[in-house]
């Protein structure tokens, strides 16, 4: 892959100058019992890195689903990369807070496991299947999990079985990546490493990431917008920008703009909760 | 003498055995029960070992009967399974119909059986199968219906079909339920078979037991016993193993 100026890939897609995600007053009800989603409204440019906060049930995994085209909206319409969404975009790459790695496939099998599923690599991968495998195991050894290829997935730590989840939702190569708090079930040291480890993925790839999360410090430390959800049915309250200069270190988070951009954020949640 | 831990921990299966024959043994003696009541330990060994003859054929017999009824259980509960487990409308429309069918006790079957098949060989298979095919079912169902929702997002935005999902993630996961149901259904299959072997049969340990019996010879009867029983333990332990074999990995050390 030829590498792009970061300034060129956050642009609005010179193509068309369209942006890469557009949400227009996109609804979702499940069942009668009322929207999930209301009338969300945002544009999300290539490259981009955006993260959704709000108080639980906001319906933050929804607009996952309606963004992969899982679901399709009650009301409005999804477009992605310039073309209406009416079924899965095998463009997307997701990765939730349960690994969710298959425990019968060793760790180099659970990263691959996408390729046997996505076309055009399914129908090649059996025949390049050393390629491939090199591919995922340079994709392990960049996320630290080199040696660890032919480990059962029970044998790796929480935070190692996440980097994993992370690999298979990247192998394909995907432009867009679906995060639904990722890193919620480990530890804050493990956690921290992860958020490293994802930005300067993100840095070096630049996919668009869509990370939905209740931890905002985790929200300000990886996006670039960070949208804050009402309580059910959830719209989108406030879009902020977060103009922390990058690459971001972790000592940025202790720092006064940090802490009050967490904090005001907070607040912002807190009202809502209540 | 004092044995090793290991070494005790392989002999306490045998030594319950034991003493379970000599309690028995001691037990007829002393309350002085006639043979053709009740046998002894040693009047049923002795048994066992005079008429080996008939009962190897007998046991061949009712083994292999049960091992093609327990085999056709096994196909149509995997079909079954896989239905109910991958379709929430079939799972509806079939489950209060398999419940209810199995809860007919399969020896009041074994007639219409007769009737439809004439006594001898088919009826025992038939009532193997139907009697072991349901752990199949609803296991195979059960592993198939709970693949976690995200695992299935995670493949079906990627274009996966159905089929790559139950080929590449449901039916492995549900292998551990499944095995788990063979072990039962085996043991199952075996008490379909002596049933019908009992009631409308001339060959099987079923058939051997009931002739024996009707002749007093009840020595012969719990020879019978205790060939079933031990064809039912290796057949279980067979299945133990296969399930060692192919689902290791849901039995972590």
């Amino acid at each position: 892959m030829p590498e792009l100026a970061v300034d060129q890939l956050t642009a609005a897609d010179p193509a068309s100058g369209q942006p890469f995600v557009e949400f227009r007053n996109v609804s979702l009800a499940y069942d009668e019992t009322g929207n999930a989603i209301e009338d969300i409204t945002l544009d999300i440019r290539r490259g981009e890195f955006i993260a959704f906060v709000g108080p639980s049930g906001c319906g933050k995994s929804t607009f996952m689903k309606l963004c992969t085209g899982l679901r399709p909206p009650t009301a409005g319409g999804v477009t992605v990369n310039g073309k209406e969404v009416t079924g899965p975009l095998s463009i997307t790459g997701m990765a939730f807070q349960n690994s969710n790695l298959l425990p019968w496939r060793t760790v180099l099998d659970n990263v691959m496991l996408p390729l046997e599923i996505v076309q055009p690599h399914r129908s090649r991968l059996r025949k390049h299947r050393k390629e491939y495998e090199e591919k995922a195991l340079a994709m392990l050894e960049k996320v630290g999990l080199k040696g660890y290829e032919n480990k059962a997935p029970y044998e790796l730590s929480g935070g190692m079985q996440q980097r994993a989840s992370i690999c298979r939702a990247l192998i394909h190569e995907p432009e867009l990546l679906m995060l639904d708090e990722p890193f919620a079930a480990l530890d804050a040291f493990t956690r921290e490493e992860l958020w490293c480890m994802l930005r300067d993925l993100w840095q070096q790839q630049r996919f668009t990431v869509v990370l939905v999360t209740h931890d905002l410090r985790e929200a300000a430390f990886l996006a670039d917008t960070i949208y804050v959800m009402s309580k059910r049915p959830g719209r989108i309250l406030e879009s902020r920008t977060v103009d922390i200069p990058r690459p971001r270190s972790l000592e940025t988070t202790y720092e006064k703009p940090f802490a009050d951009l967490v904090l005001s954020l907070r607040t912002r949640i807190g009202a809502v909760r209540a | 003498m004092t044995l090793s831990q290991p070494m005790r921990d392989r002999l306490a299966p045998w030594a319950a055995v034991v003493l379970l024959l000599v309690v028995w043994e001691v037990t007829i003696r002393a309350f002085n029960v006639p043979q053709y009541i009740f046998p002894g330990a040693i009047a049923t060994v002795d048994a066992l070992w005079t008429h080996s003859g008939p009962i190897g054929k007998h046991a061949w017999q009712t083994f292999w009967t049960t091992l093609v009824g327990f085999l056709i259980g096994v196909v149509v509960g995997l079909i079954l399974g896989i239905m109910i487990g991958t379709s929430k409308f079939m799972y509806r429309t079939c489950y209060p119909l398999l419940v209810a069918f199995n809860s007919i006790p399969k020896v009041a079957v074994v007639p219409i059986l007769v009737v439809w098949f004439g006594i001898g060989t088919v009826p025992a298979i038939i009532t193997a199968f139907l009697i072991s095919f349901f752990p199949i079912v609803v296991n195979v169902g059960t592993g198939l219906a709970t693949v976690e929702p995200e695992l299935q997002d995670v493949l079906r935005v990627l274009g996966a079909k159905k089929r790559d999902v139950l080929f590449k993630v449901g039916l492995p996961r549900s292998m551990p339920h499944f095995f788990g149901a063979l072990k039962i259904s085996i043991t199952l299959a075996f008490v379909g078979t002596v049933v019908s072997e009992t009631v409308a049969s001339n060959q099987g340990i079923g058939y051997l037991m009931m002739s024996a019996g009707s002749q007093m010879r009840m020595p012969l009867v719990f020879a019978g016993l205790i060939a079933i029983s031990a064809m039912a333990m290796v057949m279980y332990g067979a299945m133990a193993w296969l399930e060692n074999r192919v689902t290791g990995w849901a039995h972590r050390q």
